[in-house]
């Protein structure tokens, strides 16, 4: 039977070219494979080769035709006994295979990061009257990992020093003692190739918890993070999850200048795929974190070392969580909203106190992850209050705080009485001095000076 | 390239070459299939061939036992088909087809089987070699005697998280077969121009790692060595290095116009190297087959080809809610 030989596409975005030269003639016997003929597309002179064996029975197209459109019958190709003339008889005529171009009539509100109309969960995180014990943020992450290592054999911890020298900012400690080298595994320098290997680990079946000496240095492993991390579940048609957690200390420290102090809250939320949580107090960090090593996602765990000394009650329970997706009005108010997640809890709540004295009653909201984010909380307490004011500690561009303002805008708008006042770290690298690293902090009195602000007075 | 020795083919059987001989024509005949529906539009955005490559996959294939994984580039159709994967639907994948292994969303270069214990089909050169040797830390953790193959390419090889990867690897004596497929260009770049090493898999040594050159286009050779690999990574050696000394025919994507070898290199290896047509040569010249069965497998493999183009055309593109399904599991 006859075969049309049609005009190729040769890059993704060609739709014509120019046929520039045959290298074959009617009458050529042609082998799969063999050159037919060269093309000139809109980057290159392609040369383009044929698929089936045969016979060229007739060229349709003469070389040095240009605007020949993709799909275009160019010559037709007949088996042995088979005559032009039979080919005459077949008309050939161009195919249209226009590819479909859907419309997005999907909603806004299916997309997983964006704001939805849902059920707060207004439920206690624990049950009233619980036991609670003062425990700070590192003892309360060494515990959420170690029972959830007894609980699950496939969960294990790897990363630079976390083994032997027993954490570099002492979280692991006690950890090998307990779960022996094969599940707290101690890297080589090598960020990049553990969290690839780490992934790949749970592709394979595992959960890993990887340990990030600091943020800063996940950033040389951030394409298997995204990439490979985030991506798979939906590249594999659903086939392919990635239960791992990425964790360690993230945001400024102290006087330990710019390469070592960025806060990567807003990057890593703008992943779908991701999930983001960045707990304040040491009860948020063990019910989070033994979360987040049950959730089948990759999530991206963010600590910060200043916080690691600090105390807080930890409820006395053997088993608890906290869900992701759920924030924590820390302090109940009527005159403004401030938002905020992680170390900027402490500037937030502290000029809270300090706000009360003047009679201002601020609602503080800690958002505790920042994918899913809690918007329901955020906007309840906005159309109470009419004001808000976001405190973060990362840099001001694209920050958590923009995003909230603008869906504060959309869902709010008519409840606002003030702009919202975004406060964030200062758009520069973090400075050594220490009287410059103080300035390009947030502070609490920034925090109460923008409160004030909202509230013109 | 090195200069093909004589196969030595007395212990290899009949049905054994009649296996590589019909699983390497299957990736060539669908490759140029996938060639042609990508000239047609109907294959979109970046398509990279196998052609030339097939004795590579087919051969270690033939090295792995049922448990085994694999994990690749972008360059993986062939090892798809070579593993077990449907013509079908990988060819409705790359049709973008609700048919196909990723229900379209992942193209033809992210494509996954858990069945078959194919783990893509990763995009970011170098990526899939930490992916690779993660997997056999899995296996090793579970205690099981799973062997991973990583194939990567000449340029992937200059990547840092394969030294990375290599390191570690070797640290703690993971079951992984590094496949280094040396086809000789990294996109438009020849292995001369980004190296001066002279191999690849020598450095390997730096990190203790064995190794050694394979012919690729000797699907023979290929597997001889592959055993070898496997074996070592199950008696608990540590990893090992495969360089195959490869070819592709075509351009690096659909979109190459190849202008930086000349047309006579690639006919060379193309009438001196073929690894279809060594196997062919071995069948008829030992007697094992006619050119009447071979054509009889060419015309079955054809259909099964043809098949799968009916199908990548006919599957339906994904429905619009699939935009939102399969971001979290």
């Amino acid at each position: 039977m006859a075969t049309q030989v049609l005009m190729p596409a040769l890059s993704p975005t060609m739709e014509e070219g120019t046929l520039a030269k045959w290298l074959v003639k009617e009458g050529d016997t042609v082998k799969s494979g063999q050159i037919l003929a060269e093309i000139e597309t809109d980057k290159a002179t392609m040369e383009f080769e044929a698929v089936d064996e045969g016979i060229i029975g007739k060229l349709l197209i003469a070389e040095g035709t240009s605007g020949v459109k993709v799909n275009t019958p160019i010559a037709v190709l007949v088996e042995e006994g088979e005559s032009v003339g039979d080919v005459a008889a077949e008309a050939p005529k161009a195919k249209e295979e226009a590819p479909a171009t859907p419309h997005m009539d999907v909603p806004a509100a299916t997309v997983p990061g964006a704001p939805m109309a849902g059920k707060r969960d207004t439920s206690p995180d624990w049950p009233e009257g619980t036991e609670m014990k003062t425990m700070t943020v590192r003892e309360a992450l060494r515990e959420a990992m170690a029972e959830e290592m007894r609980g699950n054999d496939r969960v294990f911890l790897m990363g630079e020093e976390v083994g032997e020298y027993q954490g570099a900012y002492k979280i692991s400690q006690g950890l090998l003692d307990e779960f022996g080298p094969k599940r707290v595994v101690d890297t080589p320098i090598t960020e990049h190739g553990f969290a690839g290997i780490a992934v790949g680990a749970a592709f394979g079946g595992l959960n890993p918890i990887v340990e990030f000496m600091t943020f800063n240095f996940a950033m040389q492993a951030i394409d298997q993070i995204i990439n490979s991390a985030a991506k798979t579940l939906y590249m594999s048609g659903g086939q392919m999850g990635c239960p791992i957690v990425f964790r360690g200390p993230n945001g400024a420290a102290a006087r330990v200048g710019a390469q070592h102090s960025q806060d990567y809250a807003a990057w890593y939320a703008q992943i779908p795929g991701l999930k983001v949580v960045m707990p304040y107090s040491a009860a948020d960090a063990k019910g989070l974190l033994k979360q987040a090593i049950r959730d089948p996602n990759p999530v991206i765990f963010l600590e910060n070392e200043i916080m690691y000394g600090r105390s807080f009650e930890v409820p006395v329970l053997d088993d608890f969580t906290i869900p992701f997706g759920k924030a924590r009005i820390w302090r109940e108010g009527k005159d403004v909203t401030i938002v905020s997640f992680g170390i900027g809890m402490t500037y937030a709540l502290e000029a809270a106190e300090k706000l009360a004295e003047e009679g201002i009653e601020a609602e503080v909201i800690d958002l505790r992850t920042l994918r899913p984010i809690d918007y329901e909380t955020v906007l309840e307490s906005v159309k109470k209050t009419n004001r808000c004011v976001t405190v973060e500690e990362g840099f001001p561009v694209g920050s958590i705080g923009n995003h909230i303002s603008a869906t504060i805008m959309q869902q709010a708008f008519d409840y606002l009485d003030a702009p919202v006042i975004n406060l964030a770290g200062k758009d520069v690298p973090m400075p050594y001095a220490a009287n410059l690293e103080k300035l390009a902090l947030v502070t609490t009195a920034e925090v109460i000076e923008a409160v004030k602000s909202v509230c013109y007075r | 390239m090195a200069i093909r020795k004589p196969a030595e083919i007395s212990n290899v059987s009949k049905d054994e070459l009649l296996g590589y001989y019909r699983d390497m024509l299957l990736i060539r005949r669908f490759e140029e299939k996938a060639g042609q529906l990508y000239g047609m539009g109907l294959i979109g955005g970046f398509c990279h061939l196998y052609i030339g490559q097939e004795a590579v996959v087919v051969g270690l294939e033939a090295a792995a036992k049922e448990g085994d994984k694999r994990v690749t580039s972008y360059r993986d159709h062939g090892h798809m088909l070579a593993c077990g994967m449907t013509a079908n639907g990988v060819m409705a994948e790359l049709t973008g087809r609700t048919g196909g292994y990723s229900k379209g969303k992942g193209g033809s270069m992210h494509m996954f089987s858990k069945e078959k214990h194919f783990y893509g089909g990763h995009g970011i050169v170098g990526a899939q070699v930490p992916i690779g040797a993660g997997l056999s830390f899995a296996d090793k953790y579970l205690g099981n005697d799973n062997v991973t193959f990583a194939y990567f390419g000449d340029g992937a090889a200059n990547q840092g998280q394969v030294y990375e990867t290599y390191n570690m690897a070797q640290l703690w004596n993971l079951p992984v077969v590094f496949v280094i497929e040396n086809n000789q260009y990294a996109m438009g770049t020849s292995v001369k121009r980004s190296t001066k090493s002279p191999s690849l898999w020598e450095r390997g040594a730096a990190y203790g790692i064995k190794g050694e050159k394979v012919d690729g286009m000797d699907v023979l050779a290929v597997k001889a060595a592959g055993e070898k690999a496997v074996a070592a990574c199950r008696a608990g050696e540590g990893p090992y290095i495969l360089e195959m000394d490869t070819y592709r025919y075509r351009g690096h994507s659909m979109s190459d116009p190849a202008k930086y070898r000349s047309r006579d290199e690639v006919e060379k290896m193309r009438s001196e190297k073929d690894a279809i047509e060594h196997v062919r040569d071995l069948l008829l010249t030992g007697g094992h087959a006619t050119d009447e069965d071979l054509k009889a497998i060419d015309k079955d493999i054809k259909a099964v080809v043809n098949e799968s183009a009916e199908f990548a055309k006919e599957s339906p593109e994904p429905d619009l809610s699939e935009l939102w399904t399969d971001i979290y599991a």
